[in-house]
Parts: structure tokens; sequence; C-alpha cells
């Protein structure tokens, strides 16, 4: 046996002032400032995704009023689209993913640490330059053609990043576990990276490849079906809403399982149907493999039972099995929390994101069958707001948990639960909304086409429900998830500057980040751990429930 | 402080192998995306106009034909190499290596002419943009492939023999992009 000597002090001094600190910044292949890097970048680029949201909600609270130009509209509803999506979403849980998973595992540093570097500036580079082509009107259905031109070579950018970053990870968890850590034995949080990281890399290069075809027929204009800015949406739509969406936010599975069993300070059990759930989650990257998301068409309750079959299996299989391993993975965990948990800012922000990811996958799985009528309405919005929002909470529940461990102080848990609870309401009053008006036929589509001149013909934001009120609910949970947010940061940002010292294990934990110091030091351990269970730490300590 | 057992720093595990075979899973994806989708446009051009292929365009299938079989020797002297590696014989690891880069060039030379020879407007319709496109990226992962095993040779012939696993990383890299070209051979070039 070995006691950890490694201490904060052990870590080279690496702030230095002004250029020098950022120099070290830039050129990090520290896992943990790249994993805050993104973490950071995400929350800014959620900021600006959030007020483009917020511009077109109230765009929407009037149907006779336009004050916005049709280019405008058009570039809002982009920004939205893919800002949620590959600015905010995904980079949020890769950042989380970086910094967290090396000390989960028990490694010293992330495997292939440049790429992982390389991946986040490549990612950065894309998002600034897929930004700007927006403003310039060049996004998907955009009037610009140089600038829709740059806006799908930067998606391109922003996805190679993206993938850089999960292969990173992806390898971190393969090949650099402490011994004894077999894949049974991994972290919960830990697995579901893994899960989401094989995912997208099976998903984004699908992505990637028809990226790459329109912007071959944009660049070279030509009449055919891949030609025209119109193209965007119909062939590489499938990247930007559910099930692909679905795959992004599987982390928030690992967060919640891993902060209930620290809460119930007891095993979670049963381990393998809870990684065979999250699992389950994963198989919603069918849908990307096979750009397209099957449903069930209307009337199918009426035609033959062999008809029926050949609709309800791959409909089963890709919009079904993510709901049941969902939910899953929620009814184990609120299961191992016992009779007395100790509610923790990082268990509710847990909860919330699975809870709104449970409704996703849930409203998903409605939207695709046809005799409920809700294609091409705002119901399908609604869906993916959810994720999104999933994703967001989650990354606050990773920061709440994991960040007394990057740097070394606590994050009050009082503010921090109140917040979870505001983050909770203003994402249930931005997407619920969105789903009833979809349900009254309101219009809506992953980037949905705008007629020149005439705003209101194709995006119809008037339905037959009580007139304003939905959509105005939705500006307004958006409002309040966007203000949730900023208080969240300026709460990290506090703790992280005058915050009380966080001692070395702060929530009783269970797994290997734990048994080093906080802030971890640059190499995360003095030691190379043994393991010989899948929660080392919980064998050092007396069992504090009577069952055990 | 919690104590538990230690043992010494063990070597990761293979970690640039597993790295280039997640990579490789990636190009795999990559490749049959875009050519599911090149065919379903190959299906739809068909249904809506009863060619796929614009009239007067010749495929040269000369050039492509030895693209296809440079690829045989490419695979051996890949495999030729991580055996050299494997019985650190040092010389005929760089023989192979620079082997597998010139069939790289050759490979990249053919697709070069191939091109010349169609004469093929990028601006002419969706085949003309879509067989670009799906050509292109191949070659880029080619070029790829070519600055690997350069990479592997430099580091090889530069004293680390023991980075065994990066010349298998290698010829993993060259085995995937060859099936990928018979995929691409078979579809884009044979059934057209």
């Amino acid at each position: 046996m070995s006691t950890i000597d490694s201490h904060a002090s052990s870590a080279p001094a690496s702030s230095g002032a002004g250029f020098a600190c950022i120099a070290d910044w830039v050129g990090t292949t520290d896992h943990k400032r790249l994993g805050r890097l993104y973490l950071g970048a995400s929350a800014v680029l959620f900021v600006t995704s959030a007020v483009a949201a917020i511009l077109l909600g109230v765009e929407r609270i009037s149907p006779t009023k336009e004050w916005l130009d049709v280019g405008s509209l058009t570039q809002l509803f982009a920004f939205e689209r893919f800002g949620f999506t590959y600015l905010v979403l995904l980079p949020l849980l890769v950042g989380a993913a970086i910094a967290v998973v090396p000390l989960q595992v028990g490694a010293r540093a992330l495997a292939l640490p440049r790429l992982a570097a390389a991946g986040f500036w490549l990612w950065l580079i894309g998002a600034g330059l897929a930004v700007f082509a927006l403003i310039n009107n060049g996004g998907p259905n955009g009037g610009n053609p140089r600038f829709v031109d740059l806006f799908i070579l930067s998606a391109v950018l922003v996805l190679v990043g993206l993938l850089a970053s999960a292969g990173s990870v992806a390898t971190t968890i393969l090949t650099t576990r402490a011994p004894g850590m077999n894949m049974r034995r991994v972290p919960y949080f830990t697995w579901s990276v893994l899960v989401a990281s094989l995912c997208l890399v099976i998903a984004l290069p699908v992505l990637t490849g028809d990226l790459l075809y329109l912007y071959a027929a944009h660049h070279y204009p030509s009449l055919g079906e891949l030609a025209g800015n119109r193209a965007l949406a119909q062939w590489a739509g499938f990247g930007f809403t559910q099930p692909t969406t679905l795959v992004l936010a599987i982390p928030a599975l690992g967060l919640l399982a891993d902060t209930a069993a620290t809460a119930s300070g007891e095993r979670l059990r049963p381990r393998g149907p809870i990684l065979l759930a999250i699992a389950l989650g994963g198989v919603a990257v069918f849908g990307s493999v096979l750009q397209t998301s099957p449903g069930l068409d209307a009337g199918v309750f009426h035609i033959a039972v062999s008809d029926l079959i050949k609709q309800l299996i791959p409909f089963g299989i890709v919009q079904g099995l993510p709901v049941i391993g969902i939910f899953a993975v929620f009814a184990f965990s609120v299961q191992g929390l016992g009779r007395r948990p100790k509610v923790t800012a990082p268990l509710v922000f847990g909860l919330f994101s699975v809870l709104l990811l449970l409704e996703a996958a849930t409203a998903n799985l409605v939207a695709h069958i046809g005799d409920a009528q809700l294609a091409g309405t705002t119901f399908e919005e609604g869906a993916w707001l959810l994720v999104v929002l999933a994703g967001v909470v989650a990354a606050a529940g990773a920061v709440a948990y994991w960040g007394p461990k990057w740097w070394g102080r606590t994050l009050p848990d009082k503010p921090a639960l109140g917040l979870a609870l505001v983050l909770f309401g203003g994402a249930q009053l931005a997407a619920l909304p969105l789903l009833i008006a979809g349900f009254a036929d309101q219009i809506g589509g992953v980037f949905p086409a705008i007629e020149p001149g005439n705003a209101a013909s194709a995006v119809n934001f008037s339905y037959s429900g009580p007139m304003e009120l939905w959509n105005s609910l939705s500006a307004v949970g958006l409002g309040l998830t966007l203000v949730a947010v900023l208080a969240f940061l300026a709460l990290a940002v506090r703790s992280f500057l005058t915050g009380a010292a966080a001692g070395d294990d702060p929530w009783n934990g269970q797994t290997l980040e734990w048994a080093t110091t906080s802030p971890a030091p640059a190499d995360n351990f003095a030691a190379v751990h043994i393991v010989k269970s899948a929660e080392p730490l919980l064998d050092l300590k007396p069992s504090t429930r009577s069952d055990a | 402080m919690i104590a538990l057992s230690s043992s010494p720093a063990a070597a990761p595990r293979r970690q640039i192998f597993v790295g280039t075979a997640i990579a490789c899973a990636a190009a795999a994806s990559l490749f049959g995306g875009m050519l599911a989708l090149f065919l379903r446009m190959r299906d739809a051009g068909i249904k809506a106009n009863g060619l796929w292929v614009p009239k007067g365009v010749v495929v040269p299938m000369v050039p492509v034909n030895i693209m296809l079989l440079s690829l045989i020797p490419t695979g051996v002297f890949a495999q030729w190499a991580v055996y050299s590696a494997k019985r650190d014989d040092k010389q005929h690891t760089g023989v192979a290596l620079a082997l597998v880069g010139m069939m790289g060039l050759l490979f990249i030379n053919a697709q070069a002419y191939i091109y010349s020879q169609m004469k093929l407007p990028a601006n002419g319709g969706t085949y003309n943009s879509m067989f670009y496109t799906l050509t292109g990226v191949l070659v880029a992962a080619a070029i790829a492939g070519v600055v690997f095993s350069a990479v592997t040779a430099f580091r090889y012939l530069g004293g680390r023999t023991t980075d065994r696993e990066v010349v298998s990383a290698h010829a993993l890299y060259w085995y995937v992009l060859s099936a990928a070209y018979v995929l691409l051979w078979f579809v884009v070039y044979v059934t057209k």
C-alpha cells in the first residue's frame, strides 16, 4: 500500500503573467485545461446562441408583426440550430469528458493529447468562421453564396475538431486505464463517454461526407438535387435533429449514475444492466448511419401485419431502444439512491438532465408516429431543445461535481441547487410550449425555408391554438435558461476566485479521481493505482448503510 | 488522503494503434456514407433522366485498374515493414516503408491522370460534383497515407525502433484505404 503524496503544489508553475499565461493556455496539452477551454468557449457560444433563440422567440410571439427581415430570420434559425447543437451541446460534453475521463480511469494524461488540443483549436476556428458566415447571411437557405460556402467548410472544421477530441478520449479509455480496471469496472461516466465517443466516430463522418458533397455542389453551381442553398437542410438536416442529437447527450446518463452512487454512499447496482442501458442510448446512432430517421407511416395500424412489422422493427430499434435505455438509467439511479440520499447540486443536475433527455427521447418517439401528424411542426424543435438543454444541465452538473477537483475550491451547494431548479424550470418552459404548439400545427423544421419577401409564407408562426401564448412562454423559458446559465457561470467564477478550499474528496466519492489532491496536479496521480473493484475508493471506506 | 494499492507506471496499451483504428473506423464511416449517398443519387438520376454518367464521358479504365492493382503490393510492402520491424531489421523496414510511400504517390498520380483524361467539368451536374468529391476525398486520404509513411520511416530510421506499433498502425491505415478504394472502384468505375 502506498499513500498518495501528490499535491497541487507539485504541479509545474504554469500561470505566469500576461502573454506567458496566454501562451501556456494556447499550447497546453493538459487535459484539465483543454476540458476547461472547451467548457468556457461553449459557455460563451451558449450565450450567443441563446440570444439568437430568444430573438426568434420574440419574433414568433406575434405572427402579424415582423421586425426581422427574411435574411436575418433565416440565419437566426440556422444560428440557433447549428449553434446549440455543435457549438454548445456536443463541445460542452466533450469538454467535460476531456477534463474528467483521465482522472476517472487513473491515467496520468490524456492519450494523444496533441490530437485533442488540435481538435479544440480546429473546432474553435470553425465555430468562429461559422458564426461569421451566419452573420453574413451564409447559413442554410442563406442568400450570400460565398458565405454559404464558408459556412459549409467551417461546419466541416467544427465536426473534424470534435471528432479528433472524441477520438482522443476514446483512445484514453481503451488504452490508459489503471491496472485492474477492466471494462466492467470503468466508472459510469467514463462508460457513457466511451459509448458516445464511439457513436460520434460513426455518426459525424457521415454528416461530414454529406457536407463535402454539398460544398462541391454549391461551390460549382449546377442543377441537381444537391445544388442550391436549400439542399443543406434537406441532405444534412439529419445531423441536427433526433435521433442524432440524442447520441450527443449520452454522457448525461453517466453523470447521473455516478452522482447517484456518490449520494447514496453505496455501490449502484445492478452494474451490468446499467452499463447496458447506457449503451442502449447509443443505438440512436443508427439514425445517423441511415441518414434518415425511421418512423411509422400514417395509417400504419390499419395495414397488413407483415408490413407493420417491417416498419416497427427499425422504428423500435432507432427510436424505441434509446427511450428504454434512458428510462432504465433513471430508474436504476433513483432506486439506488436509497431512503436517505445526500441531496447535492450535482445529483439534482444529473436527475434533471436525464429527465429532460427522457422527455426528449419520448417526444422524438411520438414525433415519428405518422398518425400523430407532427411532422413539419414545432414539435420536433421542442424535442431538440429538450436534448440541448439536457446537455447544458448535465454540463453544469459536471462543473458542480468535478469543479473542486479542477480548481481546488468548492462550489456553494445551496445556490447551485437553486440554479438547478431554475434551469430545469426554464428548460421545461422553453421546450414544452413548442411541443404543444406542434400539436396545434405551428409550422417548424430543422432549417425552415423562408420565401424571399414573404416572411410569413413558409414559416407561419400562427396556429390553431391560443394565439401568442405558447410562443411567449417559450421565449420566457429561453430567457430564464439564459439567466440561470449566466448566474451559474458567475457562481463558478466566484468559486474559482474566492471559494473555500475543497478537500481531496469533498463528495465522499467512489471513483479514482477522488484519490488525488484537489486541484489535481499536472500529472494527475503520484502513483499508479491498482483497481480491484468498480468503486475502488468505496472499498476503503466504512459502509454507511446496514444492508451493505 | 486516500491509500490505495499502487504499482509502477505501466506502459500505455498501444495508444497510436488504437487511435489509428478509431480514425480508420471514422474513415470507413465517411466513405460508407458518401458511397451510400452516391448510390442513392445514381438511382434517382437514372429514374429521372435514364442516365447517370453524362453523355460523352469516358472513364479511362486502364489507370483505374492500375490503381486497384497497385494496392496489392502496397499491402504487401506495409506488412513487410511490420514483419521487419518486429525483427528489428532497420534496413528492410526502411525500404518497405519507402516502397509504400512510392506506391501511394503512384496511386495519386494515376488519379490525377484520370482527372486529366476525363475532362469532366466540376459544375456539370450532380454526377460531376459527386465524382470529384468522392475521389478527391480518397486522394486526400492517400496524401495523408504518404505523409504517414514518411513520418513512420523518419521515426523508425531516426532511431525510434521500439515504436513498432506505429508501423502496425501505418499498415492498418493502408489496408483500410485499400478496402475503401475497392468499394469505390466497384461502385464508381465498374457499375458506374
